[in-house]
């Protein structure tokens, strides 16, 4: 904001005939309209807290979930997130530097700035959409109760994940595949673990270091471990192999916890992805010079107060999800 | 901002003196001009609210003579009304509907919208609303979502019927219900239109009072209409948006097998796979908007009323900044209230206590404002016209149903009454018949600057308001004791309860009160249609108002003012003021217009 202009400074600051914050209408309309999308985002954290404390003795362990990083294998607990959020916040800083640059009438340093706020925001959309394919995918798999709680695996030797892969026996069935020349009517099968359930449990028997992990978490912050005693008891409550996450099932706890991630991360990635749109426009009408017709690159600044906020959502998610 | 784009601004406000050639489509359809936008407004709210009013007539025949057939019925419901006996289903989907417009149709859209169209540019001296564009697109997201919620009366499966809070999981699960599948969907997808067109709207009177006011018109001389507009559009920025996301939520369980309000749930023999979600956090998320909503109604009608009231009584307003501060104390309230609509949901008795608390701090400014309108017809020189006497029988109202709030307000007492007509009783006369009163009198009292001086037909503005008034207490007085009786709401028919059985007279006094009060909004519609047409043309300023839309041209031109804009000197509510001698500031004249200067020797009102 130039403090140059100062309209009647000496009058009745809310006398009326002036603009009493100083803002244009248009600015004053994106602040309020991020006012109202702040609490459009308050209602989805509010009630991913309402939720997670219903559930707070058995909740995934955010830690344990997301420690993928694209090219690397191995346990990297939310390096890649972190990355991703160092990128937004970059971007967010670039967005300032262009904003000061339209304020001081440099058409090429805005169409840079512009343009480095744009790659980063696609940056992070692109990382947003493999790590739900990581997390669609699955890590180590687990069975689901009757009762639809979820039944992780543990190594007894070193205490480290066991993925059903590790131990599950592969026992040869006639499984006759139904396919749509057989039949009069046919649906597609869909999805199929890469194990059934009968593989898994046979494999758990021959694999004595192998035992089972509950949902529920104890005074140390972790979730308890049966004795293989216990476990085999436990096991026969299972009644199917859960690979990875999807809106009803999740091989990582509680369903919710898949419900919330999909739902606002995807909610807050949609924002960053009309951003992106809305920066490349504007990127655009830098590039023909509309704001240097126009006088004013009050368009760069308004998109960049939307911008900002998506990227201060993103902190609130971030901090909610992934770090508390 | 740069000193280019402030000249540019300024710049543009002028221009705005000058003529465009409109083509019809710009004049009447597309207009982006606030005054054509307000009308639009009002009568698609009027179109509503008549659809609305109409199938409330409907299910109160079926209260009032259950299980009697009726050929009405069957013509206008169809397949729903075999042999002329209306259908469960189709009475929940009626109440549904019923609620679902008249609370954002009519008393939402139809209220404020209108009003804070028309008066908003008029009465703070703006040439037009700050983005006209917005604007008109306001206005045509509402008429979409207005179709919409029409077309899904005719839906196979019938409307959407789990009420109009549309609680999970009857509202969740197609199976549920008939009106759950896609009369649901549409409902939804309405409502989503809706809020965006009431998030632009809002955005537009916020901006549009906060900048464009003109010279002199400092925010505590603003006439209180234009208060209770600000403060509506405020609590709307707040508020509609966490009915977003319990709407988007929702879509979310009902397409996508999300389980964000469902667990364990058993229909017809099969379990379904939904776990671990809690429709108590819906009834959070909707009542976060559901009590706001009320304010949002109620509101713009209380506006309406101090200002009609104050021209009619000739008087100022009492208490001019108490009436500002009881605005914005109601505001605040309204958002830490929500929980008193779910006392029985199983919520933690605790936050029960501190609703309740919380809930009873409304009675504070809510008085303030009762007092403060008995204060101002207080030795007034009173102006019978039509919109006075509905702004006196909504304080009537308003009063009436605001005591039956402490009651409910107060988890002990509501326990007992929860979910009976006692509730229904009290929301339709605290917000529904004070709203109501609230758009008639502004309807009567603006309908000359609408209508480039038009006037409405006093007589039967009289006939529309007595009927209307004895009527309307006619309906809900009774209903208070039918609640009490233990009646609950909802039901399609009483008669299993043989305790109910002595209530039927009362059942049927309230109907045949509902058929002939709907009967005096047929005159309404008459009066307002055949005054657009052939009203008798009246002065410039009808009712000797002080506030800036009467000195705006009569004939509607874009930009309100033919000249300069005029300037503010004094508040909006100089009427009868005298001078020391004891005679008015000018002579023969018990008003002063908001643009006269300050006389000599004259002290501003200290307001």
């Amino acid at each position: 904001m130039d403090s140059t202009v100062t309209t009647a400074s000496e009058e009745n600051v809310w006398g009326g005939g002036n603009r009493p914050l100083n803002a244009s209408y248009g600015k004053l309309m994106m602040w309020f309209f991020l006012v109202s999308d702040a609490l459009t985002f308050s209602g989805f954290l509010a009630s991913y807290g309402f939720s997670r404390f219903k559930f707070i003795e058995t909740w995934p362990i955010a830690d344990e979930v997301f420690t993928h990083v694209p090219f690397f294998h191995g346990n990297f607990p939310m390096y890649y997130v972190a990355f991703m959020t160092f990128i937004l916040i970059m971007s967010s800083v670039t967005m300032v530097l262009a904003v000061d640059a339209g304020h001081r009438m440099k058409q090429n340093a805005v169409i840079w700035y512009m343009f480095l706020t744009i790659i980063g925001g696609a940056i992070f959309v692109g990382s947003q959409a493999w790590e739900w394919a990581t997390f669609i995918k699955g890590d180590f798999g687990a069975l689901e109760t009757k009762g639809g709680r979820i039944l992780q695996f543990v190594n007894a030797d070193t205490g480290e994940r066991a993925a059903l892969a590790d131990f599950a026996e592969v026992i040869p069935d006639s499984r006759l595949e139904h396919e749509r020349k057989n039949g009069v009517w046919y649906y597609d099968e869909g999805y199929m673990p890469s194990y059934n359930l009968n593989e898994v449990i046979e494999g758990f028997k021959a694999n004595s270091n192998i035992l089972v992990r509950t949902e529920t978490i104890n005074e140390e912050g972790e979730k308890v471990v049966l004795d293989r005693g216990q476990s085999l008891t436990k096991l026969k409550d299972a009644v199917q192999v859960v690979e990875g996450a999807n809106l009803i099932h999740n091989e990582y706890g509680s369903r919710l916890f898949a419900d919330f991630f999909f739902f606002i991360t995807g909610f807050h990635g949609f924002h960053v992805f009309s951003g992106v749109v809305i920066n490349i426009i504007i990127f655009f009408n830098v590039i023909l010079g509309t704001y240097e017709r126009r006088g004013h690159y009050e368009m760069v600044e308004k998109v960049g107060l939307y911008w900002h906020f998506v990227d201060l959502v993103w902190v609130f998610v971030f901090t909610f999800f992934y770090l508390v | 901002m740069s000193v280019t784009a402030q000249a540019h601004v300024e710049d543009h406000a002028h221009d705005h003196g000058h003529h465009h050639k409109e083509t019809f489509i710009t004049k009447y359809i597309f207009s982006q001009d606030h005054k054509m936008i307000a009308r639009q407004y009002l009568i698609t709210g009027l179109i509503m609210g008549f659809v609305g009013i109409a199938m409330s007539l409907l299910f109160r025949m079926q209260l009032a003579w259950p299980g009697e057939s009726f050929p009405i019925f069957e013509t206008l419901l169809g397949k729903w009304a075999p042999d002329g006996v209306m259908d469960a289903d189709i009475y929940l989907a009626l109440v549904t509907i019923h609620g679902t417009i008249m609370v954002f149709f009519v008393l939402t859209a139809g209220l404020s919208g209108t009003f804070s169209n028309l008066l908003i540019p008029l009465q703070i001296g703006a040439r037009d609303m700050a983005s006209g564009f917005l604007n008109m697109v306001s206005y045509w997201l509402f008429f979409l979502s207005s179709v919409i919620m029409v077309i899904s009366l005719f839906v196979e499966a019938g409307p959407a019927s789990a009420g109009w809070t549309v609680y999970p999981p009857l509202s969740a699960l197609p199976m549920a219900q008939s009106g759950s599948g896609m009369g649901m969907t549409l409902w939804l997808v309405s409502m989503t239109i809706f809020i965006a067109s009431s998030l632009l709207g809002s955005l537009n009177y916020i901006v549009t009072v906060l900048n464009l006011r003109t010279k002199g018109m400092s925010m505590t001389r603003l006439p209180l209409t234009i208060w209770a507009f600000f403060v509506t559009a405020v609590i709307g920025v707040i508020s509609f948006p966490v009915l977003l996301s319990a709407g988007l939520l929702l879509l979310m369980d009902r397409s996508f097998g999300t389980s964000f309000f469902l667990s364990d749930i058993f229909i017809q023999g099969e379990v379904l796979h939904y776990q671990g979600g809690s429709p108590v956090l819906f009834e959070h998320l909707f009542w976060f908007l559901g009590h706001p909503e009320v304010y949002i109604v109620i509101l713009p009608a209380m506006g309406i009323v101090s200002e009609v009231m104050s021209v009619n009584a000739r008087k100022p307003i009492f208490g001019y900044r108490a009436m500002i501060a009881s605005i914005l104390a109601i505001a605040f309230l309204s958002t830490i209230v929500w929980g008193h609509h779910m006392f029985i949901s199983g919520m933690n008795p605790f936050l029960g206590s501190v609703f309740t608390f919380t809930t009873l701090l409304i009675a504070i400014p809510s008085a303030v404002k009762a007092f403060n309108w008995i204060t101002t017809l207080w030795k007034g020189n009173l102006q019978l016209n039509p919109g006075m006497l509905f702004s006196i029988g909504m304080v009537s109202t308003f009063i009436t149903g605001g005591l039956t709030g402490i009651i409910l307000g107060d988890s002990t007492l509501d326990i007992n009454v929860h979910d009976t007509y006692f509730v229904v009783a009290h929301f339709h006369l605290v917000m529904g018949i004070s709203a109501l009163y609230g758009l008639f009198a502004g309807v009567y009292h603006w309908f000359p600057k609408m209508f480039e001086s038009k006037m409405m037909n006093k007589n039967l503005g009289y006939v529309h308001f007595w009927i209307t008034a004895i009527g309307s207490y006619g309906i809900f007085f009774p209903m208070h004791f039918v609640g009490m009786a233990g009646v609950p709401r909802r039901y399609y028919e009483n008669t299993a309860f043989p305790m109910f059985d002595e209530l039927t007279d009362v059942q049927v006094l309230m109907t045949v009160f509902a058929l002939i009060t709907a009967g005096a909004q047929l005159v309404f519609a008459y009066n307002f249609i055949s005054s657009i047409f052939y009203g008798k043309k009246g002065p410039k300023n009808p009712w000797k108002a002080t506030t800036l839309e009467w000195t705006a041209e009569v004939k509607h031109i874009h930009g309100n003012w033919d000249g300069p804009i005029p300037h503010v000197h004094r508040w909006a509510y100089d009427y009868s003021k005298t001078d020391e001698n004891g005679e008015y500031i000018i002579p023969g004249q018990d008003f002063v217009p908001q643009t006269v200067p300050l006389q000599e020797d004259e002290e501003e009102l200290n307001h």
